[in-house]
């Protein structure tokens, strides 16, 4: 575990040949009234292109912050992040990603679809194509017929599936998601994990996926970041071993718990090292 | 992806549809016509008990000049006598005391045969009403309401309008921030009944007089309640609504238009209602020291001649049109939020 993570840092860039995103060396600290708080320190990273990477930590381990410096939201204080070899900033404004929040964050005041039309009026699309579009994505997250609702009148797992259509309509290669099924029960959630795969297979997009949930990170993911707190940091990055192809049993399998074993025990060694 | 469409979504339309909502504002209506007539009847109870205190003077005064013997039979004598020791030791004179002309405090009766006699049976009877003259009469309340409500609502959208484009200009401007928010709380420490007459003194001095110089006043009283709400609406969108804008690259109009206006209306409504009701007072004001006509100018003729019932009269035709305008905004707000979607 240890041994990887050492190879991670040192080796950078070098190790995935098409990385859509890659951080060297990331630090990032917060001058706040009680002192500097170091939420990222020498975070080294590499996302190749239609990976799903779960980022993974207690509480304060600098998982949200780290997609933030990714989405150009947070500005690092010191290494470098490049997303489709661009500065952060400079993808941000080329549209590079869809991100997903926690809460889903539907204007409430627009329908469904008027809210998965927002990024497509802002980005100067034909009314045509965003008609067309917000059609598709609909679909694609199993919500046709609910475009002229309003957000109120659907299920909070029906809005986080709205908001997920609204970061996919305008076709970024990139979806960045902040613990986006987080304040949803485990029935819908499990739900939700099986159709975000469905979703990943059938757009062949790169995901970058914060969680607190082992089984979520383990089985959504395709490679999965253990981070841990204070600084925050990378302590274990773990290569998936697990087919692409995954149903829901599939977190029953002896592969699947060796996986969360290690992602545990990657939990508990960042909490030792305090 | 699968399923999941019916169970969650199914019963929470039916919460939202349109008859359930018309039902539920039935029930409000009806509901609240009880508690409203219970309160407007106690009023009138304790208002028409006060009448007979507040009038005995005059009322013993009148009656002593009719042959009766009042006790004391002193004028001087009962001038120093309280109110409440003349009512107990006279209890069988008191009879005029809701009929009194010029009364301290009229009967609401005589308020509502005034205000009768100085709308419907002075423009439909009287000759100079509307029917025979074509004009409204200038001794109706409806020609002084008119005038009134010119000013107040002129007034009302110049401190509407300033007040977003202050609120605007503070939200997106630091400078702003700093410069505008403590003169517009400082403006608002001044009493406008103090303020009123040199503003209209320096306007008409540069010309400007009438009905725009009312409307300056209540501009100058409704600006401030919108900006304030304005403000707050304006900055009510939460930091990650704003870093959602941020991943579009949205540009500053976009966020505005897309996100802080819409976000803003509640609040902005909220402001219009007192805004508006500030904007009547404003105009009530800015009538009284030039006597050109309005409820300001009617109230302040009623108490020149002592005729009480004018004032009330006035004064209860402005609380109607208040009434009436807050309903009006209320009205617009009702229909407003209805199109963005809020559930009724």
């Amino acid at each position: 575990m240890n041994q990887s993570t050492t190879k991670l840092q040192g080796t950078g860039r070098a190790q995935v040949r098409d990385a859509v995103i890659s951080a060297a060396n990331l630090d990032l600290t917060f001058e706040t009234n009680d002192g500097p708080v170091h939420a990222l320190r020498d975070v080294s990273l590499e996302i190749g292109k239609g990976e799903f990477v779960s980022f993974i930590g207690p509480s304060g381990c600098g998982k949200t912050t780290f997609l933030r410096c990714i989405a150009g939201l947070e500005e690092p204080t010191g290494g470098e992040v490049i997303v489709n070899g661009m500065s952060p900033d400079e993808a941000r404004r080329a549209r590079a990603y869809g991100y997903v929040f926690q809460a889903a964050g539907l204007y409430p005041w627009r329908t469904i679809g008027g809210n998965i039309r927002l990024p497509l009026e802002i980005m100067g699309f034909s009314k045509s194509e965003q008609t067309e579009r917000v059609a598709r994505v609909l679909e694609m997250v199993d919500l046709a017929g609910f475009e002229k609702k309003f957000p109120w009148q659907l299920s909070g797992g029906m809005q986080q599936r709205a908001s997920i259509a609204r970061a996919l309509a305008f076709d970024a290669d990139i979806l960045l998601m902040d613990e986006p099924f987080g304040a949803l029960d485990e029935i819908v959630r499990d739900h939700l994990n099986e159709q975000l795969l469905a979703l990943w297979a059938r757009t062949e997009k790169t995901i970058g996926f914060v969680t607190h949930s082992i089984p979520e990170a383990v089985y959504l993911s395709t490679k999965i970041v253990v981070m841990s707190p204070r600084p925050g940091r990378i302590t274990d990055v773990i290569d998936s071993t697990l087919p692409k192809e995954r149903p829901l049993e599939i977190r029953d399998s002896a592969e699947f718990i060796a996986i969360a074993h290690r992602v545990r025990d990657g939990l508990r060694a960042g909490h030792l090292d305090e | 992806m699968a399923v999941a469409r019916g169970g969650a979504a199914a019963p929470r339309f039916a919460f939202g549809e349109d008859i359930f909502g018309q039902k539920k504002l039935g029930v409000r209506v009806k509901g609240s016509v009880v508690p409203v007539l219970t309160v407007v009847l106690t009023i009138l109870a304790i208002w028409y008990v006060a009448v007979v205190p507040m009038n005995v003077r005059e009322v013993l005064t009148q009656a002593e000049r009719a042959g009766v013997v009042v006790e004391p039979a002193a004028a001087v004598e009962r001038r120093d006598a309280g109110r409440l020791g003349l009512v107990v030791n006279n209890l069988g004179h008191l009879g005029e005391s809701w009929s009194m002309e010029r009364a301290r405090l009229p009967a609401p009766h005589q308020i509502a045969v005034e205000l009768w006699a100085s709308t419907w049976d002075e423009e439909v009877n009287g000759r100079r009403g509307i029917v025979q003259s074509g004009s409204f009469s200038k001794r109706s309340l409806i020609y002084h309401g008119g005038i009134t409500l010119g000013a107040t609502v002129f007034g009302f959208v110049i401190g509407a309008a300033l007040g977003i484009l202050l609120a605007v200009g503070i939200v997106y401007s630091r400078v702003m921030d700093m410069s505008i928010m403590p003169w517009a709380i400082i403006s608002q420490t001044i009493p406008i009944v103090a303020l009123a007459p040199m503003i209209i003194v320096v306007l008409y001095s540069v010309g400007l007089s009438g009905l725009f110089a009312k409307a300056i006043i209540s501009a100058y009283l409704s600006f401030f309640p919108v900006v304030v709400g304005m403000v707050k609406g304006l900055r009510a969108p939460d930091a990650m609504q704003l870093d959602l804008m941020r991943t579009y690259n949205a540009t500053k109009s976009d966020t505005f238009w897309k996100l802080r206006l819409p976000a803003s209306v509640p609040y902005l409504f909220a402001s219009l209602k007192i805004g508006i009701a500030a904007s009547l007072v404003g105009a009530i004001v800015g009538e009284l020291p030039v006597q050109r006509g309005g409820l300001g100018a009617r109230m302040l003729g009623g108490s020149y001649y002592g005729q009480t019932e004018q004032i009330w009269a006035a004064l209860l035709m402005a609380a109607v049109m208040a009434a009436a305008l807050v309903w009006l905004i209320g009205w617009i707000e009702r229909r407003t939020m209805v199109s963005m979607g809020v559930p009724q």
